[in-house]
């Protein structure tokens, strides 16, 4: 029987937790019912909890391992641990920590790159390994990145799913020691026009606003790509970045024997169980739908209080280690704080919180609830953290301590009763470090040879400038390329007061410190197309992508967060791209001196043999020294007469293979990516970087997806100012010019009398700057000798798209207006009667 | 003078509203949803945020809050209130404001910059604008749709209480476009958009939503201090 403990034992205090929130009554055990995953972990009922001693004197019981996901070479490897055959509760702890979510068996022998091609960094405080990597940006200040995947709950639950990813990825940061400050979300959907987008799109993006929005966090930025590859796998990733003083920053370490562990947070419920194995670690198949009960609930209010509480603890100094739970839940904590100290841990699982009293020990260990954090404090700190947990309302309860490495100077295990019954007993790093390692076996694919050989550039091009002009008006309104607001004003982009930059700029930029004006500059990006033809370039031009995004705003990118998001590793093919991707990524970092902190691999994006585009996300982190010298992407209104004047920076080549431009007029996907060169990004960057010291540049944006059309339409819009182009006569067709996607290249919109200071600093940087034409007080775009597009006809044609797919959002006034004049009186008060039953009837107000 | 700033558990906008009330030269007072006790403060502002979670109905649990019970005291004896998005939501959930807030008529969360046209320039939080004057403040909510019965509105635009209105775009199906209201007295405002988020040219779309912390500066300074500050009303 599950209650809440009444009387403290061992030096650990009774739990406590909100007034007005009763602990868990006891109830009645009964076997619950309806849950795939469930069924597979509970068999304990009947005959009580599996018991360790239970487990020693029925070797020979047959036991679900493979239901659970584990090999059998895993389980036998399980036994020869432990002596024995695992208990239930034992067994399900083994699936989930060495599924692939946890222990990275695939891809671990590949993510070793990052670490021996680190770049030398004196900036980096934690790194990989780490809850997230930590870089320090001032002699007191550093902050904290990192993007994850939640792709296969966002799939089968999106709003939830979407909304849980957000909420993870900030625990992750608050774990660290710092005040999450904001969120950005890359997300890949299927086709824009399948019936099943418009079941996930909204979903997701409600739940990334949803929880984001509650929580008090900007989302500055982000990605929304449609592809066909992921109609049964969208991709839902999400990013977090923190901010903590050097001296705050936190440790995982369940050190110090005696010390209490403390479950601070929301109750224990029966959701998520099996997220990360059944779920995240295992292709879909066709009832991905019944694994609704896998995916976890949030409540961001929760989360909102938890981030206060830690925080509060961490400034009074009452937290020696701090663990959130995500993923895994309790068993993950528990295992990763004992085995990071090497110390061992006594749990009593019977005191922890829960919303359904009827929970085993081994749901309580598998839970994934949101919203918890596990923390390590002294016994004599113990009451003042039970007293920060109450003034927020949040649950803090003791549920168990420190207990010492063995005699013998290995590590200490594990301990964990629930109500006297001994149900796990193992040593905790053999569930955090020495899970399987696998080399899998990695092939090219099969068909990548022909698929380079199917070249873009030899596809039917525009014929004349009447085709050019429609050309711009199609690619606009692609869904890939047209204006995301139907999406990003469902975000809250202001909330805390420090968003300089949000979408749809280049970057997020953030100011850190009021006094200062100390910043950052985030961007994430990545080309599942590019990664298709060629996953070694695709990362690296995804890194390049990002690093110029931050770089055009004036940061100086110093730190790099990925999240590699790919098929199932048991397919040669996909492992193979998984390699090369990781391969790329490691060598492009190495040669722009940007070290990987940290991030995330996300396997079994499949659903049946179809794996998904590999698609490396990447996202760079900048800074600024003073914020107030961004560079926005918009052109600004001409401020002396002629206006500013535009030049492309970077060369253009004849590279649409793997194009915007293949893709929405041919469906074309083939060829070889654009070239990569990172050190022309480098000097691209560095020359931004003085540009905006200097002052010389009023706008800047990056090329890529839609090449120059695309920046144009943007950065004319953005502040509905007009432009004359005059397309370089270099032999290169105008229609190469607009629409190639060659790497390396930005255009800058310089004021007058600037145009020798900055032509001169692009010859210093060896950077070529070619200048393309002015800003125009006439509010349209043209291009000398092509056409001219009037900017309201580009509005049109840019802003529609996604309304019109996802509906809605609509001008509100005019049909307001019109329900108004058709609907009078009758309407409005029986509105007022669903809203307002405080009074009824009555006069509403009495000031 | 001293602006003081509620946090509930949940609310979010409670710094930014404290940095607006500093940068329009207050001293900013962080007052706590647990504490009756109004610390002397010269006014109050309700931020923008979730508070309790809006659970049950947005500002319904924290119109309960023991800090509630002072402020709904002292606003009915004149102590100048803004509620700002939730702020105002705890307002109306107080009847200190008539009407309600509904869910957004498209069903969306919306973020976007907004043009308001500022109605009554009478009130404690908006004596330092121009009638008529056009302002641009972000609107961000969930449930921001102004609703009341017909007599109510009327009662309403017939004493000049719609102290703004959104226009050029209703983000969320608003009655008449109502963006704001006041009270009888002038002295309680409710506004849906978020003044404190157009204080700095670096942060916000415009630094209009200033005028709102100045104007409760000027109506505390009083009637002497009146004539001091008016040449510098018009931004």
């Amino acid at each position: 029987m599950t209650t809440q403990p009444e009387t403290a034992t061992s030096g650990a205090e009774a739990a406590r937790g909100v007034p007005n929130q009763p602990p868990a009554a006891a109830a009645p055990i009964t076997k619950p019912s309806g849950f795939a995953a469930t069924d597979v972990l509970v068999n304990e009922f009947e005959e009580g909890p599996d018991t360790v001693q239970r487990a020693a004197a029925t070797p020979d019981e047959l036991q679900p391992h493979a239901d659970l996901g584990l090999k059998d070479d895993e389980y036998t490897r399980i036994r020869e641990i432990l002596g024995r055959r695992p208990t239930a509760s034992e067994l399900a702890m083994y699936s989930i920590m060495w599924s692939e979510h946890c222990s990275y068996k695939s891809s671990k022998v590949h993510l070793r790159e990052f670490v021996k091609k680190v770049p030398k960094n004196t900036r980096m405080l934690a790194g990989i390994g780490e809850n997230a990597g930590v870089v320090q940006i001032s002699e007191k200040i550093a902050v904290t990145f990192k993007v994850e995947s939640h792709n296969h709950p966002s799939y089968v639950e999106p709003y939830q799913g979407a909304a849980t990813g957000v909420g993870g990825i900030v625990r992750d940061i608050l774990a660290m020691g710092a005040r999450p400050v904001a969120v950005m979300d890359p997300l890949r959907f299927g086709a824009a026009d399948h019936p099943d987008t418009a079941r996930v799109l909204p979903g997701v993006v409600a739940g990334i606003g949803g929880y984001g929005n509650c929580l008090g966090l900007p989302n500055i930025g982000g990605e929304i790509v449609f592809d066909p590859c992921y109609q049964g796998n969208p991709l839902v990733n999400a990013l977090s970045i923190g901010v903590l003083p050097v001296e705050r920053l936190q440790k995982k370490e369940a050190t110090g024997v005696g010390n209490v562990v403390v479950l601070l947070g929301a109750r224990t419920g029966r959701d998520g169980i099996g997220g990360v194995s059944v779920l995240a670690s295992a292709t879909f198949d066709e009832e991905a739908e019944q694994r609704r009960p896998s995916v976890q609930v949030g409540d961001p209010f929760m989360e909102k209080l938890l981030i206060e509480s830690c925080l509060e603890l961490y400034d009074a100094g009452l937290v020696s280690g701090i663990q959130d739970l995500g993923g895994a839940g309790l068993t993950c904590a528990l295992t990763e704080t004992a085995a990071a100290a090497g110390t061992g841990m006594r749990v009593w699982l019977e005191r922890v919180p829960l919303r359904e009293a009827s929970m085993s020990p081994t749901e309580i260990l598998a839970s994934e609830s949101q919203e918890r954090m596990l923390l390590i404090v002294t016994p004599e700190n113990l009451d003042k953290v039970l007293a920060v947990a109450e003034k927020w309302g949040v649950w803090a309860t003791a549920i168990g301590e420190v207990t010492a490495a063995s005699a013998d100077g290995s590590p200490g295990r594990l301990l964990i009763t629930w109500n006297d019954h001994v149900v796990v007993d193992v040593p905790p790093g053999s569930l955090a470090d020495d899970g399987p390692v696998y080399e899998r076996p990695m092939r090219e694919p099969s068909d990548l040879i022909l698929l380079q050989a199917d070249r873009a550039e030899t596809l039917p091009r525009p014929a004349n400038a009447e085709e050019l002009r429609e050309t711009v008006l199609r690619m606009i309104a692609s869904p890939n390329l047209c204006d995301k607001t139907w999406v990003t004003e469902q975000y809250d982009r202001y909330v805390l007061g420090n968003t300089v930059l949000a979408q749809p700029e280049d970057s997020g930029v953030l100011r850190i410190d009021e006094e200062t004006g100390l910043g950052v500059a985030l961007s994430v990006d990545g080309n599942g197309r590019f990664a298709r033809l060629d996953p070694y370039e695709g990362a690296k031009l995804a890194l390049a992508e990002a690093y110029r995004n931050v770089a055009v705003t004036g940061a100086e990118p110093i730190a790099v967060t990925d999240c590699l998001n790919f098929g199932s590793p048991e397919d040669p093919a996909v492992m193979w791209q998984f390699a090369q991707a990781v391969n790329g990524l490691a060598d492009g970092c190495q040669q722009l001196g940007t070290p990987v902190t940290g991030g995330n691999v996300s396997f079994y994006n499949q659903t049946g043999a179809a794996a998904i585009h590999p698609t490396p996300v990447v996202g760079v982190m900048g800074i600024f020294d003073d914020v107030t010298r961004r560079i926005p992407m918009g052109f600004p209104a001409p401020a002396k007469a002629g206006g500013d004047l535009l030049y492309l920076l970077g060369e253009t080549r004849l590279e649409l293979s793997g194009s915007e431009w293949a893709w929405v007029t041919h469906g074309h996907l083939g060829g070889r990516p654009p070239k990569v060169d990172l050190a022309a990004e480098q000097a691209l960057g560095a020359l931004m970087g003085r540009a905006s010291k200097a002052g010389l540049v009023s706008a800047a944006h990056d090329l890529s997806d839609g090449g120059l059309s695309q920046v144009l339409v943007e950065s004319c819009l953005r502040y509905n100012v007009g432009a004359k182009v005059t397309l370089p006569e270099d032999g290169t067709s105008p229609f190469v010019h607009l629409f190639s996607e060659s790497a390396g290249r930005a255009v800058v919109a310089v004021p007058r009398g600037h145009e020798k200071a900055f032509t001169a600093l692009a010859a210093e940087h060896g950077v070529p700057c070619t200048p393309i034409g002015v800003t125009s007080e006439e509010t349209a775009l043209e291009v000398r000798g092509q056409f001219s597009i009037p900017l309201d006809e580009l509005r049109t044609a840019f802003s529609a798209t996604l309304r019109d797919l996802f509906g809605g959002t609509a001008e509100l006034v005019s049909r307001h207006a019109e329900a108004t004049e058709a609907e009078p009186t009758a309407v409005r008060s029986v509105t007022l009667e669903i809203t307002d039953p405080q009074a009824p009837g009555g006069p509403i107000g009495n000031a | 003078m001293r602006i003081g700033v509620v946090t509930f558990p949940g609310s979010l906008d409670d710094g930014d509203a404290a940095r607006a009330a500093r940068i329009a030269g207050a001293e900013a007072v962080r007052l706590w949803h647990g504490d009756p006790d109004l610390h002397r403060v010269d006014a109050v502002v309700l931020p923008g945020g979730f508070s309790y979670g809006d659970y049950l109905r947005c500002g319904a649990i924290a119109r309960f809050a023991p800090v509630m019970e002072s402020i709904i005291d002292a606003a009915r004896g004149g102590l100048p209130v803004l509620g700002i998005c939730n702020g105002f939501q705890v307002l109306c959930e107080a009847h200190l404001l008539p009407g309600a807030l509904t869910r957004n008529q498209h069903l969306h969360f919306r973020n976007r910059d907004q043009w308001l046209r500022v109605e009554a320039t009478n009130t404690a939080w908006t004596n330092r604008f121009a009638p008529g004057q056009e302002i641009l403040i972000p609107v961000k909510n969930g449930e921001g749709c102004f609703v009341a019965d017909q007599r109510t509105l009327d009662q309403l635009e017939g004493e000049g209480r719609v102290i703004a209105r959104y226009i050029r775009g209703n983000p969320n199906g608003s009655q008449r476009d109502i963006a704001g209201i006041t009270n009888e007295a002038g002295n309680v405002v409710g506004i849906m958009p978020h003044p404190e988020h157009a204080v700095e040219a670096l942060t916000g779309p415009s630094l209009d939503g200033l005028g709102f912390f100045t104007s409760v500066l000027r109506s505390l300074a009083g009637a002497s201090a009146d004539g001091q500050l008016a040449g510098g009303q018009q931004r």
